[in-house]
């Protein structure tokens, strides 16, 4: 029962990380039809800055989370611009070698910034206790990630279906050409939730420092974790990416607690057998 | 595109497949054989070279004339090493025997994930065919006793290639060995790719819809090219197990995946050359940017494989085509 537990909340938290960061990703590829292998470097860009933040520059970590988020998009912003605008156009092979090569650059950059260590942000002590839940206990770092999880879905939630730029979002995933008709600025989309897909990403690539370490190849390990949350989910449905990210984390944590000597094969053998059942992923209609 | 079909129709003769381009063929073997004495202290590093021109002309098959993306090369690499690497240790260490055994075991692998990974396309593809590379890399990982786990396969001891050459610790035999294997893959992909079967991969390339229209069963053409690509590289891997004696689990990872593709774009996709320069430029630059700067040969490949894109979308053998166009437009 114990062991259920500990792998229902290691599970869910961890898929609650995947999702945060992957969920800006399958919105680029929903819409802007990119395969970006350069999603990671977001995060690694929110995690080193936090921990330049908290280690080297004495911000507190509360203040230290929206300012990495916030810098990780303006950053998101100029790439976007300088690079992505063109991307758009090329094939689906240009698309993922340029984007691996954007990859290569954000690690020698955080490399030769910050070194190839593993750059640990402070967190504050509260997070390293545990809380009672009256039955069992749990780490708060744990319920934090959990928590801010569902905030970010219940948000993201808002923000698409109920303001304007949701509207206009959804409109240009459906259909970009009848948008554009429409006098929607596609451009500008784009490029909003292209920054914000990234600050998420950095959001979650700062919670979960603890799960995935931070560190300046951080974008190529894991960039086949956030790829597979995509492809499972379906591009460009949020829904379907929130389904992949705690199905797989479940499943990925169980696997470690139950037969830890097989590694991540689980992890893969899920995605092929749901790839190959559904082509599309499992809520993709693209 | 279509033009691009016409200008390689299939060769009526064997020999029409090898007039054209005879004397790069030529200068290409020269520079090969010229190297080994030129640099007698980096045999060990041009033989990775020659070994991973193996594995880029294989990708080439299936990525450059079939058009099907794929970023799980090195699990039908690896299969092949690990295959030939195990062989030599357990079963026999005759050389040619463990390559026949590395073709097969890159082919079955091939074969069995090609029966899905060629249903798929675009990104769930991409996916697919990494998930592949991952699966084996965890398998061979945790089968310690048989492979080695992390440490990698030790123990291959060869016996001399045709019970004449004895593989030497400088290398010398190693290079040989790999530039004749390379020869012998290149002159029969040069067969297969002027082939009217060539010419079905080009057309599903430039066209799966019109090719299934005129009656080509896509799918299985798909899986048999697939196939004879794993066979190719599979053979890489054998002669990499062999030359090193050794078989490390980076043979299966997505890094070799990832850089085989950049190697191939570099250079120029769809043509045999391609992949050699391609692979050529690519690990000498890597070779001297890491030895120069381990930490930060990141920055000169990421700006290197950027330009490439931008710049040079045709990979570096377009670019005499491109400089013709530019300067015939500007007459």
């Amino acid at each position: 029962m114990s062991v259920f537990f500990g792998i229902l909340v290691d599970g869910v938290s961890y898929g609650m990380i995947l999702f945060m960061i992957s969920v800006g990703l399958t919105i680029t590829m929903g819409l802007m039809r990119v395969i970006n292998l350069a999603h990671g470097s977001f995060a690694l860009i929110g995690g080193a800055t936090a921990h330049w933040l908290t280690s080297e520059m004495g911000v507190g970590y509360y203040a230290a989370v929206p300012l990495a988020v916030l810098a990780t998009m303006m950053v998101a912003m100029v790439l976007e611009k300088v690079f992505y605008r063109k991307i758009y156009q090329f094939t689906e092979l240009q698309q993922v070698l340029a984007t691996i090569g954007i990859t290569f650059l954000c690690i020698a950059t955080v490399n030769y910034l910050l070194g190839s260590t593993i750059l640990p942000i402070k967190i504050p002590e509260v997070f390293t206790e545990s809380i009672s839940l009256g039955f069992r206990s749990m780490p708060v770092h744990r319920l934090v990630v959990i928590v801010m999880g569902l905030v970010v879905v219940v948000a993201l939630f808002l923000l698409l279906e109920r303001t304007n730029f949701g509207i206009q979002l959804r409109a240009a995933v459906d259909n970009r050409t009848m948008a554009d008709a429409l006098g929607i600025d596609t451009v500008r989309i784009f490029a909003l939730s292209f920054s914000l897909g990234a600050g998420l990403a950095a959001f979650g690539g700062i919670l979960g420092a603890e799960l995935l370490p931070v560190e300046a190849y951080y974008p190529l390990r894991y960039m086949v974790l956030f790829l597979v949350v995509v492809a499972v989910g379906g591009m460009g449905s949020i829904a379907g990416s929130f389904l992949a990210a705690i199905g797989l984390g479940i499943i990925d944590t169980a696997a470690r607690y139950i037969v830890p000597e097989y590694g991540t094969i689980f992890f893969f053998v899920v995605m092929m057998l749901v790839l190959a059942l559904r082509p599309r992923g499992l809520l993709g209609r693209i | 595109m279509e033009a691009d079909i016409i200008r390689h129709k299939p060769a009526k003769r064997l020999g029409g497949i090898f007039s054209r381009r005879i004397l790069l063929d030529i200068c290409l073997i020269s520079a090969a054989i010229a190297f080994f004495f030129i640099f007698p202290n980096n045999l060990g590093f041009m033989t990775r070279v020659l070994v991973m021109i193996i594995m880029v002309l294989s990708l080439d098959l299936v990525l450059g004339y079939a058009g099907v993306a794929t970023l799980g090369h090195a699990a039908l690499f690896g299969s092949g090493a690990y295959a030939a690497g195990i062989f030599a240790v357990y079963i026999s260490a005759n050389p040619l025997l463990g390559l026949v055994v590395g073709a097969l075991a890159g082919a079955i692998i091939a074969f069995f994930s090609g029966l899905i990974l060629m249903r798929a396309t675009g990104l769930t593809l991409l996916m697919l065919s990494i998930a592949v590379a991952q699966v084996l890399f965890e398998l061979v990982n945790s089968e310690r006793d048989l492979t080695g786990g992390s440490d990698g396969l030790l123990g291959i001891d060869m016996d001399p290639v045709l019970g004449l050459y004895a593989f030497d610790f400088y290398g010398k035999t190693g290079y040989w060995y790999a530039l004749a294997v390379l020869v012998v893959v290149f002159i029969l992909l040069r067969v297969f790719v002027a082939s009217p079967f060539g010419l079905v991969a080009r057309g599903i390339h430039a066209s799966p819809e019109r090719m299934r229209a005129i009656g080509t069963p896509v799918y299985w053409r798909l899986i048999t090219i697939y196939t004879l690509a794993g066979g190719i590289a599979g053979i890489g891997g054998a002669v990499s197990a062999q030359v090193t004696e050794l078989v490390s689990l980076e043979s299966l990872g997505f890094n070799l995946s990832a850089e085989a593709m950049i190697m191939l774009i570099l250079g120029g996709i769809g043509r045999l050359y391609g992949a050699i320069f391609g692979t050529v430029i690519f690990m000498t630059v890597h070779h001297f940017a890491a030895s120069v700067d381990p930490f930060n040969w990141l920055f000169v490949i990421g700006i290197l494989v950027l330009l490439v894109v931008y710049v040079v979308p045709e990979g570096v053998l377009g670019l005499p085509e491109k400089l013709r166009k530019h300067l015939g437009m500007a007459k």
